[in-house]
């Protein structure tokens, strides 16, 4: 297990705040993700999880508040150099977001010849494909549609893009919602294995407590707009506050 | 709420979309001159929009032409006027149908398509999944689709024109015993460059239109997949209106010159 004492934070995020009009979607958030580690963020829908997320990527312009990863503002960077960061940063998106127009190679060539700077131009980008689709055990889905995909191959796919620029972070957006429990555990076991092989330091939101026990070195309960609790699953899986109970019902 | 303020409060939505609309406008104008250029994506969309709606313009102006010719036909009768018909409805058609019809079934096809496409993107996610992938997706997705309606439209209405002179021609030839030949010596004799020019130009308008309208609806698609539905629609709702009142103005100005 990863030790946060021993580990500079790879994201640090110091009193973020976030409103869309009257609604205050988070009020002073605070956290830190340190190298190789898996850190489970959990809270209630509408709790500002998937904006907290959203910002840490420069996807949501936050109303104050500093979020700092791999020791860059992100706050204060040119387009440019956010784009650059990104390469570093993979994010699987909650409904997997591939491109429907495109097929499944297309789908993963599509940041390859995009993100030049951190690769140079690819001229055969197959190997690089196939390495990807054969992490997620999907190979042989490379020329079919995303229509023609199921939920849980959408989500390994749209994991295959996000590994395919060797991210040094990932943030994964509730990455077992909406799938059945075998499903779910695959991508969870996929998860587990691809932060082994490339040793990622990840952010998992999730409100599925068997991902979180399974996954987590450290969590963080969001509730009241706020980081409430921190701590590990058994630390937080046995604490009394009825807040906090809630979640591990 | 009362009515007084119901109605101010439509017209102040109706401000807000807009100003909204000026400044999406006014991005694409900045985004058009900024390298890089999505040339790949901009010739596919070319194709998908000028090809793939090619046929439905085709078919429509032939019937269009058609039908315009046998309607109009016992009027002329009456009157004696039977040989003006090439040149009533070559005007008629390069001036103002062609054009007007054949944006209104681009902004059905062509526009509801582009609203539901980038608001299903929207709702997806996948305009974000866009921007995480070092993509500008305004410049991918808007500017692109944009410039190929403004290009394309042109075209369309090009071909339009052409069957429906067509249909008429084959009408005449077949109620009338006129010959193509002369047919088209006529419509050609009675058509000028004053004619060609103003309706051309305009149609650049329609097809920004419509593919500003389209691009901005579904672009800015809120509500889940409801909002993709509403996106589609407003798309050609707000396209035919604004189609109409390009038009009227295009034919105000085109007066001023050529009176």
């Amino acid at each position: 297990m990863v030790s946060p004492m021993n580990n500079k934070p790879i994201i640090e995020i110091k009193n973020l705040r976030k409103s869309f009009g009257d609604n205050h979607v988070l009020e002073g958030f605070n956290m830190a993700l340190y190298e190789g580690e898996n850190l489970v963020i959990m809270g209630k829908s509408g709790s500002g999880k998937s904006v907290m997320i959203k910002c840490l990527i420069g996807l949501e312009e936050p109303d104050s508040g500093t979020i700092t990863v791999m020791g860059k503002n992100i706050n204060q960077l040119e387009h440019w150099e956010l784009d650059e960061l990104r390469t570093e940063i993979g994010f699987l998106f909650q409904g997997s977001a591939l491109y429907d127009s495109m097929s499944v190679r297309e789908n993963l060539e599509f940041p390859l010849r995009r993100h030049t700077k951190k690769f140079g131009i690819i001229e055969d980008t197959t190997p690089l494909v196939m390495e990807a689709l054969e992490n997620v055990g999907l190979e042989h889905a490379i020329d079919l549609m995303p229509s023609e995909l199921s939920g849980g191959m959408k989500r390994r796919i749209a994991l295959a893009r996000t590994l395919i620029l060797q991210p040094k972070i990932i943030l994964y957006d509730e990455p077992t919602t909406g799938l059945d429990p075998i499903t779910s555990k695959e991508i969870i076991l996929l998860m587990m294995s691809i932060q082994k092989k490339y040793n990622t330091s990840s952010i998992i939101i999730t409100h599925d407590v068997d991902c979180a026990r399974v996954i987590a070195n450290r969590m963080i309960l969001l509730i009241d707009n706020i980081n409430y609790a921190e701590g590990t699953f058994e630390k937080l899986s046995a604490s009394e506050d009825p807040k906090i109970k809630a979640f591990f019902k | 709420m009362d009515n007084n303020s119901k109605v101010a409060e439509s017209f102040k939505n109706f401000l807000i979309e807009i100003g909204e609309l000026s400044y999406f406008t006014s991005r694409f104008f900045k985004e058009l001159f900024n390298p890089p250029f999505e040339l790949k994506e901009f010739l596919r969309q070319c194709y998908n929009m000028g090809n793939r709606s090619l046929l439905l313009v085709c078919v429509t102006g032939f019937i269009i032409g058609l039908v315009f010719t046998l309607q109009s036909r016992p009027t002329l009768e009456e009157f004696g006027a039977v040989s003006w018909m090439p040149s009533m409805v070559s005007i008629s058609i390069i001036r103002e149908i062609g054009p007007i019809i054949t944006a209104l079934i681009c902004a059905g096809r062509i526009g509801s398509g582009i609203g539901a496409e980038l608001g299903s993107m929207r709702v997806t996610e996948q305009i974000d999944a866009m921007e995480v992938s070092g993509t500008n997706p305004f410049k991918y997705l808007v500017v692109t689709r944009i410039l190929a309606t403004t290009m394309m439209l042109p075209i369309l209405v090009f071909f339009g024109d052409a069957i429906a002179i067509f249909g008429s021609a084959m009408v005449e030839n077949m109620k009338g015993n006129v010959s193509y030949l002369l047919y088209f010596n006529q419509v050609f004799d009675s058509l000028q460059f004053s004619d060609l020019i103003p309706t051309t130009f305009k149609t650049f308008f329609f097809g920004f239109a419509i593919g500003l309208v389209g691009c901005y609806k579904g672009y800015n698609c809120k509500k889940g997949t409801a909002g993709v539905g509403l996106a589609a629609n407003s798309a050609v709702v707000y396209t035919s209106m604004l189609l109409f009142v390009i038009d009227f103005i295009a034919v105000f100005v085109t007066n001023i010159f050529y009176g």
